[in-house]
């Protein structure tokens, strides 16, 4: 007897759906096997994990801080994905956005008035989207591989960051550490409601964007394109689409979504640049992209879905003890089983007893 | 689903059952930048938590978050400490200054302490070592132990702490031989194996024959061991992986500061303090024991450090800086408030500060 995957006529409607269900629930299964290894109740760690940090209004504030530049990054680079172009360099494009969007706070400390938090978050769009243009141009002038270049430009990004706090951006009253002179209040973004907890403006930010990018994709012509151009580009160059500019507007979009990730986060939370200004959140984006099936309304509960993770990694850590690396486990585990769950919308298992011929077979999935 | 629920009722009941008994202990909390088992700066301080457990036994409880980073997370990190009953926490890394004052000014009936910064509260006092005073002793161990003339010193950013130990590194060097000379490598991390190990080879390769580091992995005394130089530990004793390289090591000694605070909080005299412990101040800054070196070298260094534990400062004029110009005059001491901003080479250094 053997278990073979057999490919579906047509892809299942039933698991698309079901899919990061059947992830979901797989991964709270491993994840009671994991805490009961650890040697911990599975229960209790279960509950520490994944429902303490809904109990506690302060902790749903942390959560959107946390969320809010996921679904930003990720609804962007839904964008990217499903018009079959490999942006990885979100990171990047968040501190490039970073940057120009603190170009007022930083160097004209006196330009305090309404117009300066809205001018920063747009200069912060203009810059990640800028960034995300150099990629973007590369693939289209010179067929250059745009998952390398994005990549490595991630690593200019933060060196131009490290120069800039340590050298000509450096706090002249910073007693010579690496950090820009702290905003001002009106270079501040300010929290929803303050009274409650720090979540601020930017998950408002970025559940518009969800909203907005949804209708572009499902309702515009321009969402057709992207999509068209994404599953077959030869069938919209006959429609009369332009690969080039799709490669240049889905960068575009992303970076600057991007962008106003990183100098909102900045901007909300950290008040003043520094060598590291995110922890890793234009990585972290991809999977929460993937997990919401590069659809912008699945991506905020994703978002929600990580950011989750990471807060009952910490509750854990810090009420049963164990490591912080059963984080980056489960969400190791998540985006396994969603990849993996994946498969089931084109394939079909089929359980094969003896030599029965197994008609078209195919051996793993493509 | 019964049993689910069932199930959910009796972990809440649990987790209150232990919130309830946590209630009459005294908890004290920390937060580290890297991870407890770096064997280097994070390791340090989690020595010093463990202390704390020692010390006061079941009177205190203590919890850690480990590789937290110093960027949006980090003000979650204390808020959750503050909220989870803690009421001494350490925030241990430059970089949680700003989150953990703004967490401090939020929650002002939980104390804390924040290391190598300068921003006091009422409910906030910070603490730093004086790193320089062992790095003149392994300056002056390097001297004498060199055959090269030629010592190799890895380092990560140029911010004072790490400008205040090379100049007092290459004073300790130049009392003892004035033709020795340091070759400086920037790595710009302050924990990268990979990048550490290529650096040391690189200066062994341009011929030094003792290293030394201001960065936190175990990399460079590794190498050193391999290809039969020596080497002086950072952060904490690091004879296991150079025994035969390591002249001694540059050990955080956080354990007598950290079991003082919360003793003072437990009993109530708790003040925001400003200190910067060294070697006198139960060995804050410690050596770790002087190996490999032969008699007259180790009752050298420990007559420096003696010296040093007397009250006597490396950074005694005459000192000029490097392009020459007066920085001390003969008998001057350089003060707290110059070396803590400290953005100069003293003379004897060479090279060009990065910019």
């Amino acid at each position: 007897m053997r278990i073979e995957l057999v490919k579906r006529p047509q892809h299942s409607i039933l698991f698309s759906a079901l899919s990061p269900v059947v992830a979901l629930i797989l991964t709270l299964l491993f994840g009671l096997v994991l805490f009961a290894l650890l040697g911990r109740n599975p229960v209790t760690a279960m509950y520490i994990y994944f429902v303490s940090p809904l109990t506690e209004v302060w902790q749903i504030h942390e959560l959107a801080v946390k969320a809010a530049p996921l679904i930003l990054i990720a609804v962007g680079l839904s964008v990217c994905y499903r018009s079959n172009n490999w942006n990885i360099g979100a990171e990047g494009q968040l501190v490039a956005g970073a940057l120009a969007g603190s170009i007022l706070p930083v160097m004209f400390p006196d330009f305090q008035n309404f117009m300066l938090l809205p001018l920063m978050m747009i200069m912060g769009m203009i810059g990640g989207a800028l960034y995300a243009g150099i990629p973007a141009i590369l693939k289209v002038r010179f067929n250059t591989n745009e998952i390398l270049s994005s990549l490595m430009l991630v690593y200019v990004a933060n060196l131009f960051l490290d120069w800039m706090v340590r050298g000509p951006w450096r706090d002249p009253n910073g007693h010579n550490f690496p950090q820009t002179i702290q905003f001002s209040d009106a270079a501040t973004l300010p929290a929803i409601f303050p009274a409650s907890g720090r979540a601020s403006w930017d998950f408002v930010f970025a559940l518009v964007a969800a909203l907005v990018i949804w209708f572009m994709m499902e309702k515009t012509l321009k969402g057709f394109e992207v999509r068209v151009m994404g599953q077959s580009p030869r069938a919209g160059r006959f429609a009369g689409f332009s690969s080039g500019r799709i490669v240049i507007f889905s960068f575009v979009v992303s970076g600057a979504l991007a962008g106003l990730a990183g100098i909102a986060t900045v901007s909300a939370n950290i008040n003043q640049l520094q060598p590291v200004i995110s922890p890793g959140y234009g990585f972290t984006a991809i999977i929460v992209a993937f997990l919401g099936r590069l659809n912008p309304l699945g991506i905020v509960v994703a978002g929600l879905v990580l950011a989750l993770s990471y807060l009952g990694g910490e509750a854990a850590q810090t009420a049963i003890g164990i490591s912080d690396k059963t984080a980056s486990v489960f969400q190791g585990m998540l985006l396994f089983f969603v990849l993996a769950s994946d498969t089931l919308i084109y394939y079909r298992i089929r359980i094969v007893r003896s030599r029965e011929r197994a008609g078209e077979v195919v051996h793993g999935h493509s | 689903m019964k049993k689910l629920l069932l199930a959910l009722t009796a972990a809440t009941a649990l987790v209150a059952a232990t919130n309830a008994q946590a209630a009459d202990k005294f908890k004290a909390c920390w937060v580290y930048v890297g991870a407890i088992g770096d064997f280097g700066y994070s390791f340090q301080h989690n020595q010093g938590r463990l202390a704390v457990e020692k010390a006061f036994g079941d009177k205190v409880e203590t919890t850690y978050l480990e590789n937290v980073s110093e960027g949006p997370d980090a003000e979650r990190a204390f808020e959750r400490l503050a909220r989870e009953g803690c009421k001494l926490v350490f925030g241990t890394s430059f970089g949680f200054m700003d989150p953990e004052y703004k967490v401090a000014k939020r929650f002002p009936k939980v104390l804390f302490e924040h290391a190598t910064g300068f921003k006091t509260a009422k409910n906030m006092g910070v603490y730093n070592l004086r790193w320089y005073e062992g790095r003149y002793v392994m300056g002056q161990i390097a001297a004498k132990v060199s055959k090269s003339h030629i010592g190799g010193y890895i380092v990560s950013f140029p911010i004072p702490e790490v400008l205040m130990d090379i100049n007092a590194f290459v004073l300790g060097a130049h009392s003892v031989d004035p033709n020795f000379k340091l070759k400086i490598v920037w790595v710009n991390s302050w924990f990268d194996p990979g990048k550490e190990a290529d650096a040391a080879k690189a200066l062994i390769d341009q011929g030094a024959d003792v290293l030394g580091q201001h960065t936190d992995s175990t990399a460079a005394m590794q190498v050193a061991e391999t290809r039969g130089v020596h080497a002086f530990g950072q952060a904490s004793d690091m004879i296991k992986f150079g025994p035969h390289a390591q002249l001694t090591a540059l050990v955080d000694n956080w354990a007598p500061y950290y079991v003082s605070r919360v003793k003072a909080a437990m009993d109530g005299t708790w003040k925001p303090d400003n200190v910067w412990l060294g070697i006198k101040d139960d060995h804050a800054v410690e050596l770790a024991p002087f190996t490999n070196m032969s008699d007259d070298v180790k009752a050298m260094a420990e007559a420096t450090e003696k010296k040093i534990a007397g009250g006597w400062n490396p950074f005694t004029g005459p000192i000029n800086k490097q392009d020459g110009t007066p920085w001390l005059k003969d008998g001057e001491v350089a003060k707290d408030s110059v070396l803590l901003g400290m953005n100069f080479y003293v003379q004897g250094v060479e090279g060009a500060l990065p910019k």
